[in-house]
């Protein structure tokens, strides 16, 4: 056909360049490769507690999926409590920062809330027990006396206060930052003609917020909370240390017996485990990541669909 | 009171009374009065004992947003008392954001503080320590050898991950790979640390493995993402104007990269590499899974246990022996310590890159 092809010029390919680019690629599928070994290795690992003999789980528990199905529920439990209560305060603290703030102080504010996600979790865990769980106590056996007849306040209210609603306000905290800091990404991109129209027709703050902000920050909103749900789900040493667990499934969120979660299981569990035990443990880890993976998975691909059409870049 | 409520029927918001200013802070003030005198009297009365004062913020906060509303509804309109309302509420949550860290900074430094200005805190280990005494120096070394391992693992690979998305990439791979480092960074890192244990199982097959070099592996899963985000956003701000002066003067590519884009892009570079770092050093799970605990000390990475600071935190709570108190106080301490080694890697990361970025002309 025609030599349109032969004409275009390529640049010469040197020694360094091909050694260079090669080496970037490598580094770029290394990673793709660690994801996959994660899996893999889990897999491989947790198969025989999935065959596992009924002696190997303790108390009257037979096999591996009753034994992990208290865990999920304990887990998603924790962490959907966790998500209602930080999210409407994530959303606020965004606002906040993004349109309520004075200018000046709006970067230095939003270090603060990230210097949230800097605190370890192992003291966050040590934070809950001493600080936290005591001080909802008394609140706990107000609740527990004058709404006990609602399921989830039943009593009896726990003596110290280390109940699942504790760990799931822990973990509110915890995941805070996160949501924050995509929530207020996402409402400082909202078309400043959009707000400024707003404005212009008489609206006041809220109302510019409303029609303008939100509507434009939805989908960033719901993928946000769904990063803090991930990271919910997989926290691991504030659950352990805070939670006072049992193994059954329990609605009540404030007596002491309460459904452990994975994470916490895990690290509770596994310096003590052998033979089979370790692979029971590592069956449930793998539930975790899967879990884990779907939801981040998920939450991203709303938040690169919304990059596409929001024109911010 | 009466004049007040005739003034109500003026429904015209532009037209409407206004507030007088700093009523809302005299408002707040006489909502906490209120509740306070309420929690008193149920004090007083003996229904609870003890003087609750969460409960008299609480409440009086929320007295506050109502009687603020009630009263901007009367005198300024529906519009404007809810706009006010809001504000009430977006300022209240961030100030429960603060709450939290607060307390936690205040705690940590005041039941630290004790052990963490003893003499032997940061030269002994707690080899043959039943009690009080002893230190973290065991979990010191042992914390800067894993962390320092998993750096020297994950900068190099997450830093030409980067260079390749912003530099060659490209298609179908370039894609993948944005998506699945975001997708990492969710990852629970316990799992991080059940996949070396299942690695090193397997490999060595010593079901019971414990050592240092798969805590530095577990980290690296866990750094990797970090370090390639916020490497690709510094590598993007640099101008492409740069680039192409590079290329139109014969400089190859891998030249331009290294001698000119990096260069420019190298204090964010720093500032996400030490960020990264204050992510990672305080990572619990996966080291008590994988390195495991000791009270002695290990210089060896790649046999027996090794200690780090978060585990020593979590062991001195979890295990408290005959006389506990010490137990606590040393937790507490290795809390502090990690916090303060948190905080200056922040501040410092905050420091490079406000004094090193480029100025851009804006």
């Amino acid at each position: 056909m025609t030599t349109v092809a032969a004409t275009t010029i390529k640049a010469r390919q040197r020694p360094g360049d091909r050694i260079f680019s090669s080496a970037t690629v490598i580094a770029g599928s290394l990673i793709l490769a660690v994801l996959a070994a994660v899996a893999i290795f889990l897999l491989v690992e947790s198969l025989p507690a999935f065959v596992a003999d009924p002696s190997a789980f303790d108390g009257d528990i037979t096999n591996f999926w009753s034994y992990v199905g208290p865990l999920v529920f304990g887990t998603v439990y924790s962490a959907i409590l966790a998500l209602i209560m930080a999210v409407p305060v994530a959303i606020g603290i965004a606002l906040f920062i993004s349109h309520f703030a004075p200018r000046k102080l709006a970067q230095g504010l939003g270090y603060l809330i990230d210097l949230l996600a800097a605190v370890p979790s192992v003291v966050f865990g040590l934070w809950g027990i001493t600080v936290l769980a005591p001080l909802l106590q008394p609140f706990y056996t107000t609740l527990v006396d004058w709404f006990g007849w609602f399921l989830p306040f039943a009593g009896p209210v726990s003596g110290t206060g280390r109940t699942i609603l504790t760990v799931s306000v822990v973990l509110a905290v915890m995941i805070l930052p996160i949501i924050t800091a995509i929530c207020r990404e996402i409402f400082l991109q909202t078309p400043l003609l959009h707000e400024e129209a707003a404005l212009a027709l008489g609206a006041t703050r809220w109302e510019m917020i409303r029609m303008a902000v939100l509507p434009f920050g939805l989908p960033g909103i719901i993928s946000a909370s769904m990063l803090g749900l991930g990271r919910a789900l997989g926290e691991t040493m504030a659950v352990a240390m805070v939670l006072s667990p049992s193994p059954n499934v329990f609605f009540q969120l404030l007596t002491s017996q309460n459904s452990n979660t994975i994470a916490a299981n895990i690290a509770l569990n596994f310096p003590e485990a052998h033979g089979v035990g370790v692979n029971i443990l590592l069956a449930t880890g793998l539930m975790l990541f899967v879990v884990t993976l779907l939801v981040n998975m998920l939450a991203r691909i709303v938040i690169n669909s919304r990059k596409a059409f929001s024109g911010a870049n | 009171m009466s004049s007040v409520i005739e003034a109500a029927p003026l429904t015209n918001s532009l037209t409407a009374g206004k507030l007088p200013r700093r009523s809302s802070l005299w408002v707040l003030l006489a909502s906490w009065a209120v509740s306070a005198a309420v929690f008193a009297m149920l004090y007083l009365s003996g229904t609870v004992d003890g003087f609750n004062l969460v409960g008299t913020v609480v409440f009086g906060t929320v007295l506050y947003c109502v009687a603020l509303y009630v009263l901007s509804r009367l005198v300024e309109g529906s519009r404007k008392a809810m706009d006010r309302l809001v504000t009430a509420l977006v300022t209240a949550a961030f100030i429960i954001a603060l709450l939290p860290l607060v307390s936690i900074i205040y705690t940590t430094v005041v039941n630290g503080l004790p052990a963490f200005l003893t003499p032997t805190f940061f030269t002994e280990s707690q080899r043959n320590v039943v009690g009080g005494g002893g230190g973290v120096l065991h979990a010191v070394i042992g914390t800067l050898l894993v962390t320092g391992v998993a750096t020297l693992i994950s900068v190099p690979i997450g830093l030409l991950t980067a260079i390749y998305l912003v530099e060659y990439g490209r298609g179908r791979l370039a894609r993948a790979i944005t998506f699945f480092v975001d997708v990492m960074t969710g990852i629970p890192s316990i799992v991080a640390g059940l996949f070396a244990f299942a690695l090193f199982a397997l490999l060595f097959n010593d079901p019971g493995i414990r050592f240092g070099f798969g805590g530095s592996i577990a980290l690296t899963v866990l750094m990797i993402p970090v370090v390639v985000r916020s490497s690709e956003e510094m590598l993007k701000l640099v101008p492409n104007e740069l680039r192409e002066a590079a290329f139109a003067l014969g400089v190859p590519k891998w030249l331009t990269i290294l001698k000119v884009v990096l260069p420019t892009s190298i204090a964010g570079i720093v500032t996400g590499v030490m960020l990264s770092i204050a992510r990672v050093i305080g990572e619990t799970a996966p080291l008590l899974i994988i390195a495991g605990f000791t009270s002695s000390m290990n210089y060896d990475l790649f046999s027996e246990r090794m200690m780090t600071l978060p585990v020593f935190v979590y062991t001195q709570y979890a295990n408290q022996g005959a006389d506990a108190q010490s137990y606590v106080d040393r937790a507490w301490a290795g809390a502090l310590t990690l916090i303060v080694i948190v905080m200056l890697l922040n501040g410092l990361a905050r420091l490079i890159a406000y004094w090193f970025s480029p100025k851009l002309g804006r």
